[in-house]
């Protein structure tokens, strides 16, 4: 069972597990919710599973984000690019709250998951991470077995049957699609993994707490090219059954796994759209600029 | 490219002096160890043995003395130093409080030992009526190293990476949760071998237990409980030293070498734990 932000009886409290089960066509087949918000060009869009309104986010006087509405659909890869220091990662981390561990960070306007202010007062930290779950530039197993990594997130909030957190560890590490390579070293140190097993690893953890959005802040820059296409393959396969959002430096990236992309720009947000559209016909100047930059 | 004055001594002599001057620097700062382990075992060394360290006219009820008040030191001062340490460095902002609790610490290390001892003498000697005895003397040693196990936890809990400590938040858990199943274990070999390198700072220490806890001879030198009075090594040694005649001077050099050793294995024992904990993984 998940943890809820809302009890209201509104389409935002559905099972999303269940949900995610049916296949994909069935899920195509439902009634978007917000219709408004659908686009042209014969491209279904999914639900909205988060939409920031107006964001700022100041870090003491440095304007890092700048007003940005965006959304983040259901089961769809939203890619965020951008030059080093525009302000993509602060807006990553503004979407499970990460940067409240910032004393200088400040944030206004909103962040609706599923409708729900994750900004507003009394909001549940530790329901909106195990909902919102990270995956972090530099690979960060905790110096512990490959079991006890994964099972770390559930083992937060209860006690874990010993049959039960087998079965977590298998399906979380299946899911990663790491299992083949581990499942004989469960109980040795996750430090032994290499640089794309751990990243795995640290997918496997958010899939452990059923995480329904994925933040993957430049998830590949630490690994090599076999590895990152490992993680780019897990990414098409998670995204039927959550929303990612992933930072990356990697134009080819976005392009590649993407379905939406956002060009941030000094902390604003310059334009965001269908991948396709971004790259192949950008409406703003700097888009172009930057996307053909990188591509000569 | 710009015209740089040549240089007046070829590059490849002036490294190769510095080199030599660093070493040799180097080198110095480990003769004064090598010289008084020496010296002290040529003066004692005739005396240094088995007998000396386990008879009861020997050294054996003064490194027995030590050796409790040292435990009982780090029992105290552990608890405390290590809770600071960690509201120090994981829960305290900025503030002006927090200001000034770093500047009433990083004060409290440059405080003379034997006002630590008069301090002893006045609060818990005299006020709380504990007496001369074991735990007056811990409870001053503790205060004392208190400033030392702070810095050092501090220091091991700000090796812990921030990616670790952003791992475990994002999976849901909550700060003291993330404190308590990866910072502490992570900062645990630091803390460890900060507490033992403090500890045998005061095992060294002579002034605050000279007015709260050491007594020179006892009818039973063993404490029973912790407010019984102890004989102590660095006590013992001073009194040794300065105020028995008749005492063979073999007697107290041996005396300072096996307080020496002590605190010498002390460190040892720091070294070792640290460098086996960091080869562990979980």
């Amino acid at each position: 069972m998940q943890p809820k932000l809302t009890n209201s009886d509104c389409h935002d409290a559905r099972e999303d597990t269940e949900y995610a089960e049916q296949p994909k066509e069935d899920f195509l087949r439902r009634s978007s919710a917000d219709a408004g918000t659908r686009v042209a060009r014969g491209d279904v869009s999914h639900d909205v599973k988060i939409q920031t309104n107006d964001l700022d986010i100041y870090y003491d006087s440095c304007h890092a984000i700048k007003e940005v509405s965006a959304e983040i659909r259901e089961h769809e890869i939203t890619a965020l690019i951008g030059p080093s220091g525009c302000g993509k990662s602060t807006f990553l981390r503004a979407l499970n709250r990460m940067n409240d561990e910032i004393p200088e960070a400040r944030t206004t306007g909103q962040v609706l998951l599923e409708g729900e202010d994750i900004y507003r007062e009394g909001t549940d930290l530790v329901a909106l991470r195990r909902r919102v779950g990270q995956v972090f530039q530099q690979p960060n197993p905790f110096p512990m077995s490959v079991y006890r990594n994964v099972i770390y997130g559930p083992r937060l909030q209860r006690r874990v049957a010993r049959q039960e957190a087998d079965e977590i560890v298998e399906r979380s590490l299946r899911g990663a699609a790491l299992w083949d390579e581990v499942k004989d070293q469960l109980h040795k140190s996750a430090m032994d993994l290499s640089g794309g097993q751990q990243q795995r690893l640290c997918i496997a953890r958010c899939l452990a707490v059923e995480s329904e959005v994925l933040l993957m802040d430049e998830p590949c820059s630490a690994l090599d090219p076999t590895a990152t296409f490992r993680i780019e393959e897990l990414m098409l396969e998670l995204k039927q059954k959550m929303a990612i959002v992933i930072v990356t430096h990697n134009m080819y990236q976005a392009s590649r796994v993407s379905d939406r992309t956002g060009f941030f720009l000094l902390g604003e947000l310059v334009e965001f759209g269908r991948t396709t559209q971004i790259f192949e016909d950008p409406h703003d100047d700097r888009t172009d600029a930057y996307v053909r930059g990188r591509f000569g | 490219m710009n015209v740089r004055r040549p240089h007046l001594i070829d590059p490849r002599i002036s490294q190769r002096v510095a080199f030599t001057g660093f070493w040799l620097v180097a080198l110095f700062v480990t003769l004064p160890l090598v010289g008084i382990v020496l010296y002290m075992l040529y003066r004692g060394g005739s005396v240094i043995n088995w007998q000396l360290l386990t008879s009861m006219d020997g050294l054996y009820p003064a490194i027995v003395g030590t050796t409790y008040l040292v435990s009982l030191t780090a029992l105290i001062a552990a608890p405390v130093g290590i809770g600071a340490a960690i509201y120090l460095s994981e829960y305290a902002g900025r503030g002006k409080l927090v200001r000034m609790i770093r500047l009433a610490i990083i004060n409290l290390a440059g405080v003379p030992s034997v006002v630590y001892g008069l301090f002893g003498l006045a609060l818990f000697v005299i006020i709380l009526d504990w007496g001369r005895c074991l735990m007056s003397g811990a409870a001053t040693l503790a205060l004392l190293v208190l400033p030392l196990i702070i810095a050092a936890s501090e220091e091991a809990l700000r090796q812990v990476p921030r990616g670790l400590r952003e791992g475990s938040l994002a999976l849901g858990a909550s700060k003291w949760q993330t404190i308590r199943r990866v910072v502490l274990p992570n900062a645990l070999a630091g803390m460890i071998t900060g507490m033992i390198l403090s500890v045998a700072r005061a095992a060294g220490e002579t002034a605050p237990i000279l007015f709260t806890a050491a007594f020179y001879s006892l009818s039973n030198p063993f404490p029973r409980t912790v407010f019984d009075p102890i004989i102590a090594m660095p006590f013992q040694l001073y009194v040794t030293a300065t105020e028995e005649p008749h005492v063979d001077p073999a007697f107290t050099w041996a005396m300072a070498f096996v307080l020496v050793a002590l605190v010498l294995g002390l460190n040892l024992v720091a070294t070792f734990i640290r460098s086996r904990l960091r080869r562990r993984r979980w």
